[in-house]
């Protein structure tokens, strides 16, 4: 169970996509990322969720085992900050492929720094459902075809 | 015509009248409307929706009188007003320090400190990374961190919020403060705010340290101690807050919290504890949203229905017992990234509730809360529109002056009934411990979180510049963030770790040998250890995951 599983072209076609909703850093306030968690699954997402005060390296851990296609960070304090952190540890594990979005109470001039960083989209209170369904998807798509160019189409 | 007699045929008549205009006029305008606890809410309210006068006394009462609806002292805000506690917390002991005297030189007679995450968290500060401390709070970790946050404060003279739960380490810390200056325990004044370790566990909230037996021991411990050692001080603060905050409607919010105090109260009367020797030192913490009239309702109900509990329930005879006091808090839930500033006028209608609704002690969250940790700045505004409240409006002439209106009085009976309801699952349940180790609660507020989720998205319930009156050239947040000089939180845990080196190593590990045995006897207070062990240099991250060691560490339960 918990072998990490391979990733190869063949076992994600058609799959649905897989999306790992989680809390890193201090703060344990999850009413967004339960809320968040919900939109997915009703969209037919495979949502693994985990209980906040996630250190990096589990959050690296489990996108391996768990071969997801895109990670959504929770943050209401300040943990963003340690976000760049997680993308340098998540390409250090050759996840490359595996999209990355934010969500929670992000300052406008900490955000360029999280982009840069290669978070993909932030959504700040009051997002719609809609707005984040349609991101993860097309995250979740990009995620896959990264996946099948690296193994060669 | 003349005065209301239910039966009179001129009120039947001019009733029908009504009714009939009523429906003609708004046609198919018209909708079924229910407040966020589920209460369905009438076009108009009229003398027979009133109490019956006969009831008066049993269910209104006068203020200062069982059952305390209208309020819990005789005079109320006209007498005093509620205090301004404003929760601060930021950097480092020194910065902490500079801001409670600026405080304190505008007049301020309370203060509070909330700890940095790393310290929620119980851990030290050389285990986090850097940018994360201070961002959010005090990072305190040992008796001499303390002694400067606390320097130049008379801690004799004002009442002290310490926003840590068991094993109340800042306490203990701050006890110790006391213990060097030569102030007497008995002149210490203020609360263990949010105390309470089923609302954190219940949701999943960053106090939640031990597990749950671990935390309620060494809840009951610090209740005994503080009754014996700290007579003034209130070990126990019930918090309804993060419920409520996690999606609880009000009135679930009151049930849980009122089944929690009656779960701790009962714990300590089990331990032999007089409930006249501790309920007059409960105190409850609340979040005011800004659904207006609910939270009124909601204020009103709780004092009448903890009056009755006390008395009935737990057996109570001292009337302090029976006065339900609460600290009450604006619900950032409510606030808007989206156009920040409308925050200042929600903040204003929250507050407003809480001041009808008889509060004790109010924070107002700074219209930034979405956005970022407060500044400076915004802070001041949030005290300022409590100060405009009170000076200006005022709001504090006349105690209770909503008692009495046909709307507020049937609503106030409506919460009332809606909470015993939710209470009574609760107690079906096996009581509050059994109903959250099972995740009962749990699933009702994510229930109810995820329900008005979804009045918020169709549009059914309205948030101005959120699901209407958007308006897309707001760029809104561009509030400045402040963040800790990360050179002097650097300089901080070197100094940290250089007084760890210093310490007496045969000194701590006594202190924490004692603790050991102190957690697995049923004998030993193990408050009173963590005092000692605090006094001899044993740092927060160390007293805490010792007793994570004995007594579990306080892992969240997730429920689907």
């Amino acid at each position: 169970m918990n072998q990490p599983l391979t990733v190869t072209s063949h076992n994600l076609e058609g799959s649905p996509a897989r999306a790992l909703i989680t809390k890193i850093g201090l703060d344990g306030h999850d009413r967004g990322s339960r809320i968040v968690a919900a939109y997915l699954r009703d969209a037919g997402m495979e949502v693994i969720y985990t209980p906040p005060w996630q250190e990096i390296q589990s959050v690296v851990q489990l996108a391996l085992q768990e071969d997801v296609d895109l990670i959504g960070i929770s943050s209401l304090a300040t943990d963003h900050l340690i976000i760049p952190e997680m993308m340098a540890a998540l390409r250090e594990a050759g996840l490359d492929s595996v999209e990355v979005f934010v969500g929670g109470i992000i300052p406008e001039q900490e955000r360029p720094m999280l982009l840069k960083a290669g978070v993909r989209a932030i959504f700040g209170p009051g997002s719609q459902r809609d707005d984040i369904v349609e991101c993860a998807k097309g995250l979740a798509a990009e995620s896959r075809e990264k996946k099948q160019q690296a193994f060669g189409g | 015509m003349g005065s209301y007699e239910k039966n009179s045929k001129g009120v039947k008549q001019a009733q029908a009248q009504w009714q009939s205009e009523y429906a003609q006029q708004i046609g198919s305008n018209d909708r079924v409307i229910k407040n966020i606890s589920g209460i369905e809410i009438e076009p108009l309210y009229t003398p027979e929706q009133l109490p019956d006068q006969a009831q008066y006394l049993d269910k209104q009462g006068f203020p200062g009188q069982f059952p305390y609806t209208r309020g819990i002292y005789p005079t109320m805000h006209r007498g005093r007003t509620w205090t301004q506690r404003q929760l601060i917390g930021l950097g480092t002991p020194d910065d902490y320090n500079e801001r409670v005297r600026s405080i304190l030189n505008l007049g301020a007679n309370a203060i509070s400190l909330l700890p940095c995450n790393s310290g929620f968290r119980g851990v030290d500060c050389d285990t986090v990374p850097l940018p994360l401390l201070g961002t959010c709070g005090t990072v305190v970790n040992t008796v001499d961190h303390m002694d400067t946050c606390l320097d130049g404060v008379p801690l004799d003279q004002i009442s002290a919020a310490m926003n840590d739960p068991s094993p109340f380490t800042l306490f203990a810390f701050m006890l110790n403060v006391a213990k060097r200056r030569g102030i007497s325990w008995d002149k210490i004044t203020g609360t263990s705010n949010q105390s309470d370790y089923i609302s954190h566990f219940v949701a999943n909230h960053m106090f939640y340290r031990l597990s749950l037996p671990g935390s309620r021991r060494v809840l009951v411990d610090h209740i005994e101690y503080c009754r014996e050692h700290v007579p003034n001080w209130n070990p126990m603060s019930i918090v309804g807050q993060h419920m409520q905050q996690a999606g609880a409607t009000p009135a679930e919010t009151i049930a849980f919290t009122f089944s929690s105090a009656i779960q701790h109260a009962e714990d300590c009367i089990a331990r032999g504890m007089d409930p006249d020797s501790i309920l007059p030192r409960f105190t409850f913490f609340f979040d005011i949203s800004i659904s207006f009239f609910e939270e009124v309702a909601k204020f009103r109900a709780a004092r009448r229905i903890w009056a009755r509990i006390t008395r009935d329930r737990l057996g109570a005879k001292d009337p302090r017992s029976w006065r339900f006091k609460f600290h009450g808090q604006t619900s950032g839930v409510d606030l808007t990234a989206q156009q920040p500033l409308n925050n200042i006028a929600r903040v204003a209608v929250q507050a407003m509730s809480g001041i009808f609704g008889g509060i004790q002690s109010m924070h107002t969250d700074a219209y930034d809360e979405p956005i970022t940790c407060p500044t400076e700045e915004t802070a001041k505004i949030a005290v300022a529109t409590q100060n405009i409240l009170r000076e200006e409006a005022h709001l504090c002439d006349v105690i209770d002056p909503l008692g009495g209106s046909y709307y507020v009085e049937r609503l106030t009976d409506q919460m009332e009934a809606e909470i015993l309801k939710v209470m009574e699952k609760v107690d079906a349940a096996g009581g509050m411990y059994k109903a959250v180790e099972t995740g009962l609660v749990q699933s009702m507020i994510g229930e109810s979180a995820m329900a008005r989720q979804e009045q918020i998205e169709t549009g059914e319930e309205k948030i101005v510049g959120v699901n209407c009156y958007r308006d897309d050239e707001d760029s809104g947040e561009q509030v400045a963030t402040s963040r800790p000089d990360p050179i002097k939180m650097q300089a901080h845990i070197d100094n940290f770790k250089a007084f760890k080196e210093g310490r007496s190593q045969q000194a701590i590990n006594k202190a924490l040998d004692n603790l050991t045995r102190a957690a697995n006897s049923d004998d030993e207070n193990v408050f009173a250890r963590v005092v000692e062990a605090a006094e001899v240099g044993a740092t927060h991250g160390e007293i805490i995951a010792l007793l994570r060691e004995e007594l579990g560490f306080g892992h969240p339960l997730i429920v689907a």
